[in-house]
Protein backbone atom coordinates (compact mmCIF):
# COMPACT_ATOMS: atom_id res chain seq x y z
CA UNK A 1 0.00 0.00 0.00
CA UNK A 2 0.90 3.35 -0.57
CA UNK A 3 2.70 5.01 2.53
CA UNK A 4 2.10 7.82 3.97
CA UNK A 5 5.18 9.98 3.01
CA UNK A 6 5.40 12.26 -0.28
CA UNK A 7 7.52 11.66 -3.20
CA UNK A 8 7.07 14.95 -4.19
CA UNK A 9 5.94 18.01 -2.64
CA UNK A 10 6.38 21.37 -4.37
CA UNK A 11 5.37 24.70 -2.20
CA UNK A 12 4.85 27.55 -3.29
CA UNK A 13 6.80 27.50 -6.52
CA UNK A 14 7.64 30.51 -8.59
CA UNK A 15 9.67 30.20 -12.18
CA UNK A 16 10.90 33.31 -14.01
CA UNK A 17 12.64 32.89 -17.67
CA UNK A 18 14.92 35.71 -18.87
CA UNK A 19 12.48 37.70 -16.92
CA UNK A 20 9.06 36.37 -17.21
CA UNK A 21 6.98 34.71 -15.01
CA UNK A 22 6.38 31.37 -16.24
CA UNK A 23 4.73 29.63 -12.95
CA UNK A 24 3.57 31.21 -10.05
CA UNK A 25 2.89 30.02 -6.80
CA UNK A 26 2.36 26.56 -7.52
CA UNK A 27 1.53 24.16 -5.05
CA UNK A 28 0.89 20.33 -5.54
CA UNK A 29 2.40 16.97 -3.39
CA UNK A 30 2.59 13.23 -4.78
CA UNK A 31 2.45 9.53 -3.09
CA UNK A 32 4.39 6.55 -3.84
CA UNK A 33 2.74 4.91 -6.82
CA UNK A 34 0.60 7.84 -8.10
CA UNK A 35 -0.53 8.69 -11.05
CA UNK A 36 -0.83 12.19 -12.08
CA UNK A 37 -1.31 13.82 -15.27
CA UNK A 38 0.14 17.48 -16.03
CA UNK A 39 -2.37 19.36 -18.60
CA UNK A 40 -1.75 22.50 -20.15
CA UNK A 41 -1.70 24.32 -23.77
CA UNK A 42 1.87 24.78 -25.00
CA UNK A 43 3.76 27.26 -23.48
CA UNK A 44 1.84 27.50 -20.31
CA UNK A 45 4.67 26.20 -18.34
CA UNK A 46 4.66 22.16 -18.44
CA UNK A 47 8.26 21.76 -19.77
CA UNK A 48 9.22 24.45 -17.64
CA UNK A 49 8.08 22.78 -14.02
CA UNK A 50 9.44 19.28 -15.46
CA UNK A 51 12.91 20.99 -15.75
CA UNK A 52 13.06 22.93 -12.17
CA UNK A 53 11.61 19.04 -10.80
CA UNK A 54 15.30 18.30 -12.45
CA UNK A 55 16.73 20.63 -10.80
CA UNK A 56 18.09 22.02 -15.06
CA UNK A 57 16.19 25.29 -13.84
CA UNK A 58 16.55 27.07 -10.95
CA UNK A 59 13.01 28.17 -9.38
CA UNK A 60 12.96 32.25 -7.95
CA UNK A 61 11.25 31.51 -4.84
CA UNK A 62 9.59 28.17 -3.36
CA UNK A 63 10.49 24.90 -2.50
CA UNK A 64 10.63 21.04 -4.10
CA UNK A 65 11.13 18.31 -1.93
CA UNK A 66 11.86 14.99 -3.22
CA UNK A 67 12.06 12.25 -0.92
CA UNK A 68 13.11 8.92 -1.62
CA UNK A 69 12.52 5.48 -0.44
CA UNK A 70 15.43 4.02 1.91
CA UNK A 71 15.81 1.25 0.01
CA UNK A 72 16.44 3.46 -2.97
CA UNK A 73 19.61 4.76 -4.10
CA UNK A 74 19.35 8.97 -3.63
CA UNK A 75 21.07 9.48 -6.92
CA UNK A 76 18.28 8.17 -9.10
CA UNK A 77 15.61 9.34 -7.12
CA UNK A 78 14.12 10.64 -10.83
CA UNK A 79 14.03 8.94 -13.50
CA UNK A 80 13.28 11.15 -17.16
CA UNK A 81 11.95 10.91 -20.69
CA UNK A 82 12.35 14.22 -22.42
CA UNK A 83 10.06 16.18 -25.07
CA UNK A 84 10.66 15.51 -28.71
CA UNK A 85 13.62 13.12 -29.01
CA UNK A 86 14.58 12.70 -32.18
CA UNK A 87 16.96 9.65 -32.71
CA UNK A 88 19.10 9.25 -35.40
CA UNK A 89 18.89 6.01 -37.23
CA UNK A 90 22.74 6.12 -37.87
CA UNK A 91 23.12 5.63 -33.69
CA UNK A 92 25.04 2.94 -33.24
CA UNK A 93 22.72 1.82 -30.10
CA UNK A 94 20.07 -1.00 -29.94
CA UNK A 95 17.54 -0.38 -27.84
CA UNK A 96 18.77 -2.86 -25.21
CA UNK A 97 21.47 -0.28 -25.19
CA UNK A 98 19.71 2.50 -24.71
CA UNK A 99 18.17 0.92 -21.80
CA UNK A 100 21.61 -0.45 -20.28
CA UNK A 101 22.98 3.63 -20.66
CA UNK A 102 20.00 4.15 -17.97
CA UNK A 103 21.76 2.48 -15.16
CA UNK A 104 24.96 4.03 -15.22
CA UNK A 105 25.52 6.62 -18.14
CA UNK A 106 26.87 9.56 -16.10
CA UNK A 107 29.96 7.03 -15.18
CA UNK A 108 33.58 7.35 -16.42
CA UNK A 109 35.19 4.78 -17.90
CA UNK A 110 34.52 2.21 -20.16
CA UNK A 111 31.41 -0.16 -18.85
CA UNK A 112 32.43 -4.05 -18.20
CA UNK A 113 29.85 -6.33 -19.02
CA UNK A 114 28.74 -8.87 -16.82
CA UNK A 115 26.09 -11.42 -16.74
CA UNK A 116 24.35 -9.12 -13.39
CA UNK A 117 24.46 -6.30 -16.07
CA UNK A 118 22.84 -8.05 -18.69
CA UNK A 119 20.06 -9.82 -16.77
CA UNK A 120 18.65 -6.78 -15.07
CA UNK A 121 18.69 -4.73 -18.47
CA UNK A 122 16.44 -8.08 -19.82
CA UNK A 123 13.80 -8.06 -17.06
CA UNK A 124 13.71 -4.37 -18.04
CA UNK A 125 13.43 -5.33 -21.30
CA UNK A 126 10.80 -7.58 -20.33
CA UNK A 127 8.85 -5.51 -18.07
CA UNK A 128 8.11 -2.47 -20.88
CA UNK A 129 7.23 -5.09 -23.44
CA UNK A 130 10.72 -4.00 -25.36
CA UNK A 131 12.07 -7.77 -25.88
CA UNK A 132 10.86 -7.87 -28.98
CA UNK A 133 13.26 -5.50 -30.38
CA UNK A 134 15.96 -5.14 -27.93
CA UNK A 135 18.44 -5.83 -30.57
CA UNK A 136 17.57 -3.69 -33.29
CA UNK A 137 18.94 -0.30 -33.29
CA UNK A 138 16.92 2.52 -31.85
CA UNK A 139 16.62 4.85 -34.27
CA UNK A 140 14.86 2.37 -36.61
CA UNK A 141 12.18 1.45 -34.20
CA UNK A 142 8.47 3.10 -34.35
CA UNK A 143 7.68 6.23 -32.07
CA UNK A 144 5.79 3.77 -29.51
CA UNK A 145 8.92 1.50 -29.51
CA UNK A 146 11.14 3.89 -28.77
CA UNK A 147 8.82 5.44 -26.21
CA UNK A 148 9.00 2.13 -24.42
CA UNK A 149 12.56 1.94 -24.37
CA UNK A 150 13.41 5.68 -23.09
CA UNK A 151 10.48 4.66 -20.23
CA UNK A 152 12.60 1.71 -19.82
CA UNK A 153 15.98 3.61 -19.78
CA UNK A 154 14.09 5.91 -17.14
CA UNK A 155 13.07 3.15 -14.74
CA UNK A 156 15.95 0.91 -14.18
CA UNK A 157 17.19 2.53 -11.64
CA UNK A 158 13.99 2.39 -10.26
CA UNK A 159 13.65 6.49 -9.49
CA UNK A 160 10.60 7.31 -6.94
CA UNK A 161 9.53 9.70 -9.30
CA UNK A 162 9.11 9.47 -13.00
CA UNK A 163 8.81 12.48 -15.13
CA UNK A 164 7.75 12.33 -18.87
CA UNK A 165 7.61 15.25 -21.32
CA UNK A 166 5.11 15.02 -23.53
CA UNK A 167 4.95 11.19 -24.42
CA UNK A 168 2.06 10.26 -26.00
CA UNK A 169 2.84 13.29 -28.44
CA UNK A 170 3.22 12.18 -32.31
CA UNK A 171 1.94 8.76 -30.97
CA UNK A 172 -0.53 7.17 -33.47
CA UNK A 173 -4.29 6.58 -30.71
CA UNK A 174 -3.39 2.91 -29.86
CA UNK A 175 0.02 3.58 -29.06
CA UNK A 176 -1.23 6.00 -26.82
CA UNK A 177 -3.61 3.48 -25.06
CA UNK A 178 -0.71 0.91 -25.08
CA UNK A 179 1.91 3.28 -23.35
CA UNK A 180 -0.86 4.89 -21.02
CA UNK A 181 -1.93 1.35 -19.56
CA UNK A 182 2.19 0.19 -19.06
CA UNK A 183 2.92 3.45 -17.40
CA UNK A 184 -0.30 2.39 -15.37
CA UNK A 185 1.08 -0.81 -14.27
CA UNK A 186 5.01 0.15 -13.71
CA UNK A 187 3.67 3.26 -11.33
CA UNK A 188 1.73 0.30 -8.98
CA UNK A 189 4.71 -2.58 -9.97
CA UNK A 190 7.46 0.05 -9.57
CA UNK A 191 5.86 1.96 -6.62
CA UNK A 192 7.13 4.85 -8.44
CA UNK A 193 5.24 8.42 -8.63
CA UNK A 194 4.38 9.50 -12.47
CA UNK A 195 4.91 13.33 -13.58
CA UNK A 196 3.40 12.88 -17.27
CA UNK A 197 2.42 16.07 -19.43
CA UNK A 198 0.59 16.26 -21.78
CA UNK A 199 -1.75 19.19 -23.94
CA UNK A 200 -5.09 16.67 -24.16
CA UNK A 201 -6.12 14.92 -20.94
CA UNK A 202 -8.50 12.31 -22.71
CA UNK A 203 -6.48 9.51 -22.94
CA UNK A 204 -4.90 9.94 -19.21
CA UNK A 205 -8.58 10.05 -17.47
CA UNK A 206 -9.39 6.45 -17.00
CA UNK A 207 -5.29 6.16 -15.44
CA UNK A 208 -5.03 9.40 -13.63
CA UNK A 209 -5.25 9.49 -10.00
CA UNK A 210 -4.42 13.33 -9.45
CA UNK A 211 -4.27 16.18 -11.81
CA UNK A 212 -2.22 19.22 -12.27
CA UNK A 213 -3.78 21.93 -14.57
CA UNK A 214 -1.94 24.60 -16.11
CA UNK A 215 -3.16 27.99 -17.27
CA UNK A 216 -2.26 31.82 -16.73
CA UNK A 217 1.13 30.66 -15.14
CA UNK A 218 -0.80 28.82 -12.37
CA UNK A 219 -1.80 25.65 -11.41
CA UNK A 220 -5.01 23.52 -10.13
CA UNK A 221 -4.45 20.66 -8.74
CA UNK A 222 -5.88 17.12 -6.86
CA UNK A 223 -8.48 14.92 -8.25
CA UNK A 224 -9.88 14.67 -11.52
CA UNK A 225 -13.16 15.48 -10.10
CA UNK A 226 -12.01 18.19 -8.13
CA UNK A 227 -10.00 20.26 -10.62
CA UNK A 228 -12.26 19.61 -13.91
CA UNK A 229 -14.99 21.79 -12.81
CA UNK A 230 -16.58 25.09 -14.03
CA UNK A 231 -15.78 27.18 -11.24
CA UNK A 232 -12.10 25.64 -10.44
CA UNK A 233 -11.38 26.24 -14.22
CA UNK A 234 -12.74 29.37 -14.49
CA UNK A 235 -10.75 30.75 -11.49
CA UNK A 236 -7.72 29.85 -13.03
CA UNK A 237 -8.07 31.20 -16.97
CA UNK A 238 -9.26 34.18 -15.27
CA UNK A 239 -12.98 33.97 -17.14
CA UNK A 240 -15.53 32.21 -17.65
CA UNK A 241 -15.29 28.39 -18.49
CA UNK A 242 -17.57 25.90 -18.70
CA UNK A 243 -16.96 21.78 -18.32
CA UNK A 244 -20.17 20.33 -19.63
CA UNK A 245 -20.85 16.29 -19.39
CA UNK A 246 -22.07 15.03 -22.40
CA UNK A 247 -22.62 11.19 -22.96
CA UNK A 248 -20.21 10.75 -20.18
CA UNK A 249 -17.90 13.00 -21.60
CA UNK A 250 -16.80 15.77 -20.59
CA UNK A 251 -16.06 19.31 -22.12
CA UNK A 252 -14.20 22.24 -21.16
CA UNK A 253 -15.55 25.11 -23.11
CA UNK A 254 -14.41 28.84 -22.97
CA UNK A 255 -17.56 30.56 -23.34
CA UNK A 256 -17.33 33.98 -21.90
CA UNK A 257 -13.89 34.91 -22.96
CA UNK A 258 -12.21 38.48 -24.44
CA UNK A 259 -11.90 38.24 -28.26
CA UNK A 260 -8.08 37.59 -27.99
CA UNK A 261 -8.72 34.50 -26.26
CA UNK A 262 -11.38 33.31 -28.35
CA UNK A 263 -8.78 33.46 -31.24
CA UNK A 264 -5.95 31.63 -29.06
CA UNK A 265 -8.29 28.90 -28.83
CA UNK A 266 -9.55 28.81 -32.43
CA UNK A 267 -5.83 27.83 -32.66
CA UNK A 268 -5.74 25.26 -29.72
CA UNK A 269 -8.56 22.48 -30.20
CA UNK A 270 -10.68 22.64 -26.89
CA UNK A 271 -10.24 19.99 -24.86
CA UNK A 272 -12.45 17.22 -24.04
CA UNK A 273 -12.52 15.20 -20.81
CA UNK A 274 -14.64 11.93 -20.57
CA UNK A 275 -14.60 10.98 -16.58
CA UNK A 276 -14.14 7.89 -15.62
CA UNK B 1 60.41 -15.27 -39.37
CA UNK B 2 61.95 -15.97 -42.17
CA UNK B 3 58.67 -17.18 -43.54
CA UNK B 4 57.03 -14.22 -42.58
CA UNK B 5 59.44 -11.77 -44.46
CA UNK B 6 59.22 -13.95 -47.68
CA UNK B 7 56.16 -13.15 -47.13
CA UNK B 8 56.27 -9.59 -46.86
CA UNK B 9 59.29 -9.24 -49.28
CA UNK B 10 56.38 -10.73 -52.18
CA UNK B 11 53.61 -8.19 -50.96
CA UNK B 12 55.84 -5.11 -50.03
CA UNK B 13 58.24 -3.17 -52.83
CA UNK B 14 62.02 -3.57 -51.70
CA UNK B 15 62.95 -1.55 -48.63
CA UNK B 16 59.47 -0.87 -47.72
CA UNK B 17 60.28 -1.49 -43.86
CA UNK B 18 63.95 -0.93 -43.88
CA UNK B 19 63.53 2.79 -44.94
CA UNK B 20 63.33 5.37 -42.03
CA UNK B 21 60.93 8.00 -43.37
CA UNK B 22 58.23 5.25 -44.51
CA UNK B 23 58.69 3.76 -40.61
CA UNK B 24 57.95 7.21 -39.43
CA UNK B 25 55.25 7.48 -41.62
CA UNK B 26 53.48 3.96 -40.49
CA UNK B 27 54.07 4.80 -37.05
CA UNK B 28 52.54 8.29 -36.87
CA UNK B 29 49.94 7.41 -39.85
CA UNK B 30 49.12 4.68 -38.16
CA UNK B 31 48.51 6.47 -34.23
CA UNK B 32 47.11 9.29 -36.37
CA UNK B 33 44.39 6.86 -38.72
CA UNK B 34 43.71 5.05 -34.84
CA UNK B 35 43.32 8.47 -33.04
CA UNK B 36 40.95 10.14 -35.79
CA UNK B 37 38.75 7.42 -36.33
CA UNK B 38 38.20 6.53 -32.27
CA UNK B 39 37.35 10.70 -31.89
CA UNK B 40 35.59 10.92 -35.44
CA UNK B 41 32.79 8.10 -34.15
CA UNK B 42 31.71 10.31 -31.55
CA UNK B 43 32.11 13.41 -34.05
CA UNK B 44 29.53 11.71 -36.62
CA UNK B 45 27.18 10.74 -34.21
CA UNK B 46 27.19 14.61 -32.08
CA UNK B 47 26.73 15.61 -35.77
CA UNK B 48 30.00 18.12 -35.68
CA UNK B 49 31.31 16.89 -38.86
CA UNK B 50 31.29 20.50 -40.05
CA UNK B 51 33.24 21.88 -37.40
CA UNK B 52 35.60 19.06 -37.61
CA UNK B 53 36.20 19.62 -41.16
CA UNK B 54 36.61 23.77 -40.13
CA UNK B 55 38.83 23.01 -37.00
CA UNK B 56 41.28 21.47 -39.90
CA UNK B 57 41.07 24.45 -41.43
CA UNK B 58 41.61 26.87 -39.03
CA UNK B 59 44.47 24.65 -37.37
CA UNK B 60 46.77 25.38 -40.94
CA UNK B 61 46.69 28.86 -39.80
CA UNK B 62 48.75 27.63 -36.77
CA UNK B 63 50.73 25.09 -38.82
CA UNK B 64 51.88 27.97 -41.64
CA UNK B 65 52.35 30.82 -38.61
CA UNK B 66 54.91 27.50 -37.12
CA UNK B 67 56.99 28.37 -40.11
CA UNK B 68 57.47 31.92 -39.18
CA UNK B 69 58.04 31.94 -35.20
CA UNK B 70 60.51 28.66 -35.75
CA UNK B 71 58.41 26.49 -33.56
CA UNK B 72 57.24 22.85 -34.36
CA UNK B 73 54.46 22.68 -37.15
CA UNK B 74 52.55 20.42 -34.53
CA UNK B 75 52.58 23.08 -31.85
CA UNK B 76 51.26 25.19 -34.51
CA UNK B 77 48.55 22.87 -35.67
CA UNK B 78 47.63 22.19 -32.12
CA UNK B 79 47.50 25.71 -30.62
CA UNK B 80 45.15 26.86 -33.05
CA UNK B 81 42.90 24.33 -33.33
CA UNK B 82 42.85 23.73 -29.38
CA UNK B 83 42.09 27.70 -29.29
CA UNK B 84 39.31 27.40 -32.25
CA UNK B 85 38.19 24.14 -30.83
CA UNK B 86 37.57 26.45 -27.44
CA UNK B 87 36.16 29.22 -28.88
CA UNK B 88 33.02 27.38 -30.80
CA UNK B 89 32.13 25.59 -27.54
CA UNK B 90 32.28 28.93 -25.72
CA UNK B 91 29.82 30.20 -28.13
CA UNK B 92 27.48 26.82 -27.65
CA UNK B 93 25.22 28.21 -30.37
CA UNK B 94 22.31 25.58 -30.55
CA UNK B 95 20.76 26.57 -33.74
CA UNK B 96 21.97 24.41 -36.55
CA UNK B 97 21.71 26.89 -39.17
CA UNK B 98 23.36 29.58 -36.98
CA UNK B 99 26.32 27.28 -35.90
CA UNK B 100 26.82 26.31 -39.15
CA UNK B 101 26.74 29.98 -40.64
CA UNK B 102 29.12 30.81 -37.65
CA UNK B 103 31.28 27.74 -38.34
CA UNK B 104 31.75 28.84 -42.28
CA UNK B 105 32.66 32.06 -41.66
CA UNK B 106 35.64 31.01 -39.11
CA UNK B 107 36.36 28.34 -41.62
CA UNK B 108 37.12 31.39 -44.01
CA UNK B 109 38.86 33.44 -41.44
CA UNK B 110 41.51 30.69 -41.02
CA UNK B 111 42.40 29.96 -44.31
CA UNK B 112 42.57 33.67 -44.77
CA UNK B 113 45.61 33.66 -42.17
CA UNK B 114 46.70 30.78 -43.33
CA UNK B 115 46.84 32.34 -46.76
CA UNK B 116 48.73 35.14 -45.54
CA UNK B 117 51.03 33.14 -43.20
CA UNK B 118 52.21 31.21 -46.61
CA UNK B 119 53.07 34.25 -48.05
CA UNK B 120 55.19 35.18 -45.82
CA UNK B 121 56.84 31.59 -45.66
CA UNK B 122 57.67 31.57 -49.42
CA UNK B 123 58.98 35.17 -49.41
CA UNK B 124 61.31 34.14 -46.45
CA UNK B 125 62.31 31.34 -48.07
CA UNK B 126 62.67 29.65 -44.72
CA UNK B 127 60.08 26.95 -46.01
CA UNK B 128 60.22 25.71 -49.41
CA UNK B 129 57.37 23.11 -50.03
CA UNK B 130 55.71 24.55 -46.98
CA UNK B 131 52.25 25.28 -48.90
CA UNK B 132 51.45 21.49 -49.87
CA UNK B 133 53.12 19.98 -46.94
CA UNK B 134 50.63 21.74 -44.63
CA UNK B 135 47.45 21.88 -46.88
CA UNK B 136 48.10 18.36 -48.46
CA UNK B 137 50.44 16.65 -46.53
CA UNK B 138 53.66 15.05 -47.14
CA UNK B 139 54.47 11.85 -44.66
CA UNK B 140 57.36 10.92 -45.58
CA UNK B 141 58.89 14.19 -44.80
CA UNK B 142 57.43 13.67 -41.12
CA UNK B 143 60.93 13.57 -38.71
CA UNK B 144 61.52 10.91 -36.48
CA UNK B 145 61.73 13.28 -33.46
CA UNK B 146 57.62 13.62 -34.04
CA UNK B 147 56.67 10.26 -33.38
CA UNK B 148 56.39 10.58 -29.47
CA UNK B 149 55.15 13.78 -29.10
CA UNK B 150 52.56 12.75 -31.58
CA UNK B 151 51.36 9.82 -30.38
CA UNK B 152 51.18 11.30 -26.65
CA UNK B 153 48.82 13.50 -27.90
CA UNK B 154 46.58 10.82 -29.67
CA UNK B 155 47.23 9.17 -26.65
CA UNK B 156 45.78 12.33 -25.04
CA UNK B 157 42.40 12.66 -27.43
CA UNK B 158 41.78 8.77 -26.92
CA UNK B 159 42.16 8.38 -23.56
CA UNK B 160 39.67 11.37 -22.52
CA UNK B 161 36.80 9.73 -25.41
CA UNK B 162 37.43 6.48 -23.21
CA UNK B 163 36.73 8.24 -19.93
CA UNK B 164 33.60 10.31 -21.38
CA UNK B 165 32.30 7.22 -23.59
CA UNK B 166 29.07 6.66 -21.67
CA UNK B 167 28.28 10.01 -21.13
CA UNK B 168 28.73 11.32 -24.75
CA UNK B 169 26.65 7.97 -25.89
CA UNK B 170 23.98 9.55 -23.74
CA UNK B 171 24.31 13.09 -25.05
CA UNK B 172 24.21 11.84 -28.70
CA UNK B 173 20.65 11.01 -27.21
CA UNK B 174 19.65 13.74 -25.88
CA UNK B 175 21.58 16.52 -24.21
CA UNK B 176 18.35 16.80 -21.75
CA UNK B 177 18.89 12.90 -20.89
CA UNK B 178 22.83 13.32 -20.38
CA UNK B 179 22.09 16.74 -18.30
CA UNK B 180 18.92 15.18 -16.30
CA UNK B 181 21.50 12.10 -15.01
CA UNK B 182 23.70 14.37 -13.46
CA UNK B 183 26.25 15.10 -16.68
CA UNK B 184 27.57 18.66 -17.36
CA UNK B 185 27.05 18.74 -20.50
CA UNK B 186 29.07 21.77 -21.52
CA UNK B 187 32.16 20.62 -19.66
CA UNK B 188 31.30 17.53 -21.98
CA UNK B 189 31.23 19.70 -25.04
CA UNK B 190 34.23 20.89 -24.38
CA UNK B 191 36.42 18.15 -23.57
CA UNK B 192 35.12 16.19 -26.34
CA UNK B 193 36.32 19.17 -28.28
CA UNK B 194 39.51 19.16 -26.81
CA UNK B 195 40.17 15.66 -28.34
CA UNK B 196 38.86 16.52 -31.63
CA UNK B 197 41.37 19.52 -31.44
CA UNK B 198 43.93 17.35 -31.05
CA UNK B 199 43.03 14.85 -33.70
CA UNK B 200 42.08 17.11 -36.01
CA UNK B 201 45.54 18.26 -35.58
CA UNK B 202 47.65 15.06 -35.80
CA UNK B 203 45.27 14.43 -39.46
CA UNK B 204 46.46 17.87 -40.48
CA UNK B 205 49.76 17.04 -40.03
CA UNK B 206 49.43 13.63 -41.69
CA UNK B 207 47.45 14.06 -44.89
CA UNK B 208 47.51 17.80 -44.95
CA UNK B 209 44.85 20.43 -42.98
CA UNK B 210 42.34 20.29 -46.25
CA UNK B 211 42.09 16.50 -45.91
CA UNK B 212 41.86 16.12 -42.67
CA UNK B 213 38.33 15.76 -41.85
CA UNK B 214 38.46 12.38 -44.63
CA UNK B 215 40.24 10.88 -41.90
CA UNK B 216 38.06 12.00 -38.99
CA UNK B 217 34.61 11.56 -40.85
CA UNK B 218 35.49 8.68 -43.50
CA UNK B 219 36.49 5.36 -41.12
CA UNK B 220 33.77 6.80 -38.90
CA UNK B 221 30.99 7.21 -40.94
CA UNK B 222 31.92 4.22 -42.55
CA UNK B 223 32.09 2.27 -39.42
CA UNK B 224 28.79 3.91 -38.38
CA UNK B 225 26.93 2.25 -41.52
CA UNK B 226 28.17 -1.53 -40.34
CA UNK B 227 27.74 -1.55 -36.78
CA UNK B 228 24.57 -1.75 -34.84
CA UNK B 229 26.66 -1.34 -31.05
CA UNK B 230 29.14 1.42 -29.91
CA UNK B 231 32.03 -0.70 -29.35
CA UNK B 232 32.34 -2.18 -32.27
CA UNK B 233 31.66 0.17 -34.13
CA UNK B 234 34.48 2.13 -32.79
CA UNK B 235 36.91 -0.97 -32.85
CA UNK B 236 35.73 -1.10 -36.66
CA UNK B 237 36.42 2.54 -37.55
CA UNK B 238 40.01 2.37 -36.09
CA UNK B 239 40.81 -0.50 -38.16
CA UNK B 240 39.47 0.76 -40.89
CA UNK B 241 41.40 4.27 -40.15
CA UNK B 242 44.67 2.37 -39.41
CA UNK B 243 44.05 0.07 -43.06
CA UNK B 244 43.67 2.93 -44.53
CA UNK B 245 46.61 4.75 -43.88
CA UNK B 246 48.74 2.21 -44.52
CA UNK B 247 47.50 1.15 -47.65
CA UNK B 248 47.73 4.88 -49.17
CA UNK B 249 52.19 4.29 -47.55
CA UNK B 250 52.40 1.62 -49.36
CA UNK B 251 50.56 2.49 -52.24
CA UNK B 252 52.59 5.92 -52.41
CA UNK B 253 55.76 3.98 -52.20
CA UNK B 254 55.38 1.70 -54.95
CA UNK B 255 53.88 4.36 -57.04
CA UNK B 256 57.67 5.18 -57.12
CA UNK B 257 57.76 2.47 -59.19
CA UNK B 258 55.17 2.80 -62.00
CA UNK B 259 56.94 6.15 -62.60
CA UNK B 260 60.11 6.12 -61.73
CA UNK B 261 61.16 8.69 -60.07
CA UNK B 262 58.09 10.36 -59.38
CA UNK B 263 55.62 8.99 -56.87
CA UNK B 264 51.94 9.86 -55.93
CA UNK B 265 51.15 11.96 -53.03
CA UNK B 266 50.22 9.67 -50.09
CA UNK B 267 47.59 11.99 -49.09
CA UNK B 268 46.08 11.13 -52.37
CA UNK B 269 46.24 7.32 -51.64
CA UNK B 270 44.49 7.79 -48.26
CA UNK B 271 41.79 9.47 -48.55
CA UNK B 272 40.47 7.54 -52.03
CA UNK B 273 41.04 4.21 -50.00
CA UNK B 274 38.67 5.87 -47.59
CA UNK B 275 36.53 7.27 -49.92
CA UNK B 276 35.96 3.53 -51.59
CA UNK B 277 35.50 1.49 -48.04
CA UNK B 278 32.58 4.57 -47.68
CA UNK B 279 31.16 3.72 -50.72
CA UNK B 280 31.25 0.34 -50.44
CA UNK B 281 30.18 0.10 -47.28
CA UNK B 282 27.05 2.18 -48.35
CA UNK B 283 26.27 -0.31 -50.65
CA UNK B 284 26.32 -3.13 -48.59
CA UNK B 285 23.95 -1.81 -46.15
CA UNK B 286 21.93 -0.40 -48.20
CA UNK B 287 21.31 -4.21 -49.66
CA UNK B 288 21.11 -4.99 -46.40
CA UNK B 289 18.08 -2.52 -45.24
CA UNK B 290 16.47 -3.90 -48.61
CA UNK B 291 16.41 -7.49 -47.31
CA UNK B 292 15.27 -6.32 -43.76
CA UNK B 293 12.27 -4.47 -45.10
CA UNK B 294 11.44 -6.89 -47.45
CA UNK B 295 11.62 -10.04 -44.76
CA UNK B 296 9.88 -7.82 -42.28
CA UNK B 297 7.12 -7.24 -44.68
CA UNK B 298 4.71 -10.02 -44.30
CA UNK B 299 4.24 -9.04 -40.83
CA UNK B 300 1.94 -6.24 -39.41
CA UNK B 301 2.86 -4.24 -36.14
CA UNK B 302 0.74 -5.59 -34.02
CA UNK B 303 2.47 -8.80 -34.18
CA UNK B 304 5.98 -6.88 -33.87
CA UNK B 305 5.13 -5.79 -30.73
CA UNK B 306 3.17 -8.65 -29.48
Amino acid sequence: MKSATEVLSIDHLTVALSGRTVLRDVSFSLSPGEFCALIGTNGSGKTTLLKTILGLVRPQSGTIRIATAADRDAASRIGYVPQKISLDPSLPLRARDVVSLGMDGGRLGLPLPSRERRERVDRMLDAVGATGFAERRVGDLSGGQQQRVLIAHALIRRPSLLLLDEPLANLDIRSVAEIVVLLRRLATEYDTAILLSAHDMNPLLPVMDRIVYLANCCAAAGKPEEVVRTEVLSRLYGYHIDVVRVHGRVVVIAAGAPDEIHAAIAKDPIHTAEIP
Amino acid sequence: MTGLHALLAAVLAPGFLANGPVRTALIVGGGTGLVAAVVGVFTVMRGQSFAAHALGDVSSAGGSASYLLGVRPMLGFIGMAILAAAGMEWADIQDARERDLVTGVVLGAGMALTALFLYFDARSGSASGAAISILFGSMFTLPASIAVPALGAGAVAVVTIGALYRPLLVSSLSAELAAAQGTRVRLLGLAHALALALAVSLSAMTVGAILSPALLIGPAATALRLARRPGPAVALASLLGIAAVWGGILLAYDSYYWTPGHGWPVSFFIVFLIFLGYVAANMASGSRTAADVSRAEPHCSRCEQD
